[in-house]
């Protein structure tokens, strides 16, 4: 039920009122309520529950965490390397 | 996404967690979207078994009280009734049926991907009642707070809700509360709190003197999430962090925020096969009572009956798992379901047996 993926804004529009984005998830796209992230442009990624952007993607957040778990890793063969030696 | 599926980063991570680790720990993954992806790609089995995942309440269509479902299902048979639901609730089992029979049997059931689909339907239908069927947690309220806000607006007459919206901290608490409690740790649901943000968990960490994260979906969402915890729990703090900081911040989305609290009121809620939890439940504010499904349609106390072999409701409070239970995978499957954590994508025992845990039943014991 909180299933909830992300997907790219390709366009964004005025429909009844609303916000209305057409998002793109992994080829099929979406009218999406815009309403709740109202300051997304097109190209940003929008994390979508059942019809409904509910908070936009930190690209750069993205980026650090996967950096932090490389890094874990470096860390990791550092101290291999520390206490065979 | 694929980049938090990568190997040799979870790899990492496991390492991490194995090298730290001093004693035994019981983690809580509450969602149930979590649950999911833990045994579809065998997280709790990769690493050391001092570290026990126990699987959490976060399961709303699990949740939602038998009675209600009844509810639902005397409305969806109505000949005036055009029933929108989520398609996760088709097969959830009343006392006597579900609506997948109730459609087979003539109802006009409609499965829709947003709340604002079945809006759309009742201006369709003008000679029609159409009722949705607003089931979930804090990620899926603000969808459904906007379609009633909106029915209004427009002054749409013939569209209401049958509300069944539960909270996640009440539900933590509830937890944390019971002498039977043995969880240490918490990952908390990430969705839920794009939606709220986590400042609400921050004083049960702090009274309960539990580690509680943030966390993802994804696997390196998860497995950091755990190491997170573990870390806290081996260091002796209690504090909220935040794993999933890509889509969470600790304030969440104050307009949905804002829109929930316009349309819904807290109120004291049952929990099915829980009980009822204090604070735990939205309703429908008395502005928008013309639009609640459940003061519009009279139906009569229903005579409930949950099958007496179910062991859900402790599985829900993670106090067991599916192995405990001896219609697991026999007299109890997703073909034949005795209890809603069979039925649901996110309940823990469709989890197990999807994923092929049944073929271990009574083996996985000693792990
Ligand atoms: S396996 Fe079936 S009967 Fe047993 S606890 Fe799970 S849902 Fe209930």
């Amino acid at each position: 039920m909180c299933l909830s993926v992300p997907g790219k804004v390709l366009e964004i529009t005025e429909e009844d009122g609303f916000k209305i984005g057409r998002v793109e998830f992994s080829g099929i796209t979406k009218k999406i309520c815009l309403q709740y992230i109202p300051d997304i442009q097109v190209g940003e990624y929008a994390l979508v529950h059942v019809g409904f952007a509910i908070s936009k993607l930190d690209e750069k957040e993205a980026a650090k965490t996967l950096k932090l778990l490389a890094e874990l890793g470096q860390v990791q063969n550092e101290s291999e390397k520390g206490s065979s030696s | 996404m694929d980049e938090y599926r990568d190997g040799k980063l979870a790899r990492n991570i496991v390492n991490e967690i194995s090298r730290i680790l001093t004693r035994n720990w019981v983690i809580m993954e509450v969602c149930g979207g979590q649950t999911h992806a833990i045994v579809k790609y065998g997280l709790d089995q990769l690493f050391p078994k001092q570290v026990e995942l126990v699987h959490g309440p976060g399961c709303p269509v699990c949740v939602t009280p038998l009675a209600l479902i009844d509810k639902a299902l005397a409305i969806a048979s109505r000949h005036d009734v055009i029933f929108c639901s989520f398609g996760d609730m088709m097969r959830v089992p009343g006392s006597v049926d579900d609506l997948l029979q109730i459609k087979a049997q003539g109802g006009d059931i409609r499965i829709v991907y947003s709340p604002l689909d079945a809006l759309k339907i009742a201006s369709e239908n003008p000679d029609k009642k159409v009722v949705f069927f607003a089931v979930g947690f804090e990620t899926t309220v603000p969808a459904n707070a906007m379609a009633v806000w909106k029915a209004k607006e427009d002054s749409v007459r013939n569209f209401s809700m049958l509300v069944s919206h539960v909270l996640v901290p009440p539900a933590m608490t509830a937890i944390l509360n019971s002498p039977e409690n043995r969880v240490q740790g918490f990952l908390a649901a990430g969705h839920v709190c794009s939606v709220m943000g986590y400042w609400e968990y921050e004083p049960i960490s702090a009274d309960y003197r539990v580690p509680i994260v943030v966390s993802g979906f994804e696997p390196l969402d998860i497995l950091e999430g755990i190491l997170m915890v573990v870390r806290q729990l081996e260091q002796g703090k209690a504090e909220v962090e935040n794993q999933y900081t890509r889509i969470v911040t600790r304030q969440g989305n104050t307009l949905a925020q804002e829109k929930i609290l316009d349309v819904f009121d807290v109120c004291d809620r049952k929990w099915r096969g829980i009980g009822e939890i204090p604070r735990s439940g939205l309703r429908l504010k008395d502005e928008f009572k013309s639009f609640d499904a459940a003061k519009i349609f009279e139906t009569k106390q229903i005579q409930t009956q949950e099958s007496p072999l179910c062991i859900s409701g402790e599985i829900l409070q993670g106090l067991k798992k599916p192995d405990d239970c001896p219609a697991f995978g026999g007299q109890c499957t997703p073909e034949n379901p005795l209890g809603t954590t069979m039925v649901s994508s996110e309940g823990t025992c469709a989890a197990f047996y999807q994923y092929g845990r049944h073929e271990f039943h009574g083996r996985t014991e000693s792990r």
